[in-house]
């Protein structure tokens, strides 16, 4: 693999992560508990539609064949795509989709802490600028799931079963491979795999605050990293690209 | 047609320090600090911007009002590029902008450093009656930079420009 191809495969997966998750929480729109959570939900939506744009459009000038960042987005098939399968699992209730946002805003925030000193200027900016929103973005996450877990029994019993049930996607979060090994040497791509330590730290100070258990480790889910994904991705994907795929290149 | 030699860089950013935001039209491109520079070349024109916020939906207006406004002169061609090194902060918006904004009917962000959320937020003067006495209604407003706040005294609800 050259060098750029491991940075092309990167950006992606950053880029994804960001467009996957941003269209998860776009389908709350209109259908949130009530309006300043639609705002907010819609916010951080906003927020990762703009860091996939930002990501992916770096991405297509890396890989050099005119892609721009529309046509990555709605032209790739699943196995094309590179977001983490946390990224792309169900809303579920209010809880689940507090729960998965926790669980990725705290890994987003050390990881864009760390991609802020990157020895590529372009990401490292990315990274500078996507910080300042992850850190409302976890915040808000954080409380709501303290709130949920010190709610009725109902609430709680939820919550801790929407923790249950993504724990097993969380490990992938730290997978490297060989794209990251190669990046690592140049000071490009951060070392993920050290800051499941602090991540474990953090969710596990969250849950107390929250009176909830943290699951044991066991089997944890992978594949995102070689574009194996869970059922969801194929059916978010034909509703997110169904326009460019009917009607190519549409403009509006 | 003028050719963009006839505009000088400093010319061509006086005319586009006049193009107000879309989201808060009492301040300019220029006082919130999104307007980088120019780089005029045989090439034509190119705007540098620095986006606010990434998701910001007003940048592709503003690309289109830099465009136009330019067209006006016979300035042609432009073509507008989005940096994001170093990162957009609100410690670049100037005080006239702030003021200006405050007359608006927005608080404007007071603190420089936006590193805890909550110290940040702490202390919101409502921007109508000037109170310290004020609440958060929501983080999160009707566009990617503002929050919800209610004045508790004046008890008139308010948008405040996050620090960022």
């Amino acid at each position: 693999m050259t060098q750029q191809e491991a940075l092309f495969k990167y950006l992606l997966r950053w880029g994804d992560n960001a467009l996957i998750l941003s269209h998860r929480l776009s389908e709350w729109c209109s259908y949130a508990p009530f309006i300043e959570e639609d705002l907010a939900l819609t916010n951080f939506a906003l927020d990762m539609i703009g860091r996939a744009q930002a990501l992916l459009k770096y991405a297509g000038e890396v890989e050099g064949k005119g892609n721009t960042e529309d046509l990555l987005a709605y032209r790739r098939s699943e196995r094309q795509y590179y977001n983490n399968l946390l990224m792309e699992q169900p809303n579920g209730d209010f809880g689940v989709t507090m729960v998965r946002q926790l669980f990725i805003s705290a890994f987003e925030k050390d990881l864009f802490t760390e991609l802020q000193n990157s020895r590529d200027t372009t990401l490292a900016a990315i990274a500078a600028k996507t910080l300042k929103e992850v850190r409302y973005h976890l915040e808000h996450a954080a409380n709501w799931v303290i709130r949920l877990g010190n709610g009725t029994d109902e609430s709680h019993e939820r919550v801790q079963k929407a923790v249950n049930d993504l724990w097993m996607f969380t490990g992938e979060l730290f997978e490297m491979d060989e794209v990251d090994r190669q990046l690592l040497s140049d000071g490009i791509a951060v070392d993920i795999s050290r800051m499941q330590e602090r991540w474990t730290g953090y969710i596990n100070d969250v849950l107390q605050v929250a009176t909830l258990q943290k699951p044991q480790d066991e089997f944890m889910q992978t594949g995102s990293r070689n574009g194996i994904h869970t059922e969801h991705l194929g059916h978010l994907l034909s509703e997110m690209q169904y326009l460019q795929r009917a009607y190519p290149d549409a403009q509006w | 047609m003028v050719t963009t030699t006839a505009y000088d860089r400093e010319q061509i950013l006086d005319l586009l320090s006049a193009i107000a935001d879309p989201e808060i039209p009492v301040v300019t491109i220029q006082e919130i600090g999104m307007l980088r520079d120019v780089v005029v070349s045989d090439q034509g024109v190119e705007v540098i911007l620095t986006p606010t916020y990434t998701g910001c939906p007003a940048m592709g207006i503003i690309e289109a009002d830099i465009k136009a406004t330019l067209e006006t002169h016979g300035i042609a061609p432009v073509s507008v590029k989005m940096i994001y090194d170093p990162a957009w902060s609100t410690d670049w918006m100037s005080d006239g902008a702030k003021e200006k904004m405050r007359r608006y009917g927005i608080a404007p962000p007071a603190h420089s450093s936006c590193g805890d959320i909550a110290a940040a937020e702490r202390q919101v003067a409502c921007p109508r009656c000037g109170s310290q006495n004020t609440e958060t209604i929501s983080r999160f407003g009707a566009t990617a930079c503002k929050a919800l706040y209610r004045c508790l005294d004046c008890k008139e609800p308010f948008e405040y420009f996050k620090c960022h």
